[in-house]
């Protein structure tokens, strides 16, 4: 039995690595160069429309409303520790909140008013970064993680189970390991 | 099988350990700027505070970037709230001064403040050399990708953002970029002159 106990041991250790690797790779943001994209229209025309652009019908509109919050809750607070602008009271977030909602009512798309934040404050901008290049790796972790450890647990199971009906013979398990 | 758990255990740890390595080494508020290298964002505000002597510009002025093309600017984000910037408040207004007659300006924008507490600031310090605007709702500031104050940015001759300084300035970095910046744009001035037809080669800035 002390081979059981030994895997075990392995199979614990390997399995808090991963846990361990995968939990700080999460922790990390992930810091792309945040490439020159097509450089979005820069603001001298936009901003000509949107100052101050806001009517009292635009300010009331349930619509409007609720497309700047599915966007607000998008973007990063960049004075809090992991709020949305949507969920910030910060001053910053109430007046990116603004930007937000004028753009929109200006006629932007949502991913417009994204990529207008993206190029002035990079991909950090966005809680969830967006899912090509390096990032991908941090949204193909846990799936991987997960049939990983899947499929260890199979293995290990598996050779349980042998073990154990072979126990009586000496050719069981892999490798001399009884020197515990 | 204890050398292979203990190579096991290295195995996975040594990644883990050199993970949070790295990660220490990282400062998490050090977030990189995509401005610079693009053009700065265009901007007309207002003067609240006027500056002093040779660098003065009246209050209720409207100051647009577009009017400073050709100069190298100094575009200094701050607060009357903000305690770092009394650290380079004074080392700022001193070298505006010390520029002055050079193709520079320095100006002043306030963030998140009310321009009464911004002149109450400026008397309080002692006065400040060059003139300051106001940035209503932070638009500006946001335009810049603003985190908090004090944020410097220098802008070349072209109008483009060349360095943002993040926390107070220090005389090294300022006099750096600043004269390099100068260096450049003499040059551009000097290969503009010796060689008019390159204007039209040249790529067109989108402002």
């Amino acid at each position: 039995m002390t081979q059981v106990r030994g895997f075990r041991g392995a199979a614990r250790a390997v399995i808090m690595g991963f846990a361990l690797a995968g939990a700080t790779a999460l922790a990390q943001t992930p810091d792309l160069p945040a490439a020159p994209k097509s450089a979005p229209q820069d603001s001298g025309a936009l901003r000509v429309k949107v100052q101050g652009t806001l009517t009292d019908a635009q300010k009331n509109d349930p619509k409007l409303e609720d497309k700047t919050k599915a966007v607000a809750s998008e973007l990063r607070c960049p004075v809090c520790q992991g709020l949305s602008i949507q969920d910030s009271p910060s001053e910053l977030s109430q007046q990116m909140r603004t930007v937000v909602k004028e753009q929109l009512a200006a006629g932007k798309s949502e991913q417009d008013v994204k990529d207008y934040f993206i190029s002035k404050y990079g991909e950090w901008i966005l809680l969830e970064p967006a899912a090509h290049g390096f990032n991908l790796f941090i949204y193909a972790l846990p799936a991987a993680l997960i049939l990983g450890g899947a499929g260890l647990i199979v293995l290990l199971v598996r050779r349980w189970t042998t073990t154990a009906s072979t126990s009586a013979s000496t050719t069981a398990g892999p490798g001399p390991d009884d020197n515990e | 099988m204890n050398w292979k758990r203990a190579m096991i255990g290295v195995a996975t740890a040594v990644p883990v350990i050199g993970l949070f390595a790295w990660g220490l080494t990282r400062d998490p508020n050090n977030i990189p700027s995509p401005l610079p290298g693009r053009a700065a964002p265009s901007f007309a505000l207002s003067v609240f505070a006027p500056g002093q002597g040779a660098l003065q510009r009246p209050v209720g002025d409207t100051v647009r970037l577009a009017d400073l093309r050709g100069k190298v600017v100094v575009l200094n984000f701050w607060a009357s709230w903000c305690l770092a910037c009394r650290d380079e408040h004074a080392l700022l207004s001193m070298l505006a001064q010390e520029y002055v007659g050079k193709n520079v300006q320095f100006m002043g924008v306030l963030y998140n403040d009310v321009p009464d507490k911004g002149r109450a600031w400026i008397a309080e310090m002692g006065g400040q050399s060059y003139p300051s605007v106001d940035d209503p709702g932070a638009r500006v500031a946001i335009d810049y990708g603003l985190y908090g104050v004090p944020e410097t940015f220098f802008l070349d001759v072209n109008g483009r953002v060349a360095y943002k300084h993040t926390g107070p300035v220090t005389p090294n970095v300022v006099h750096f970029k600043l004269d390099s910046l100068m260096a450049a744009g003499a040059l551009q001035g000097a290969l503009e002159v010796t060689k008019p037809a390159a204007k039209d080669t040249k790529p067109a800035e989108g402002r």
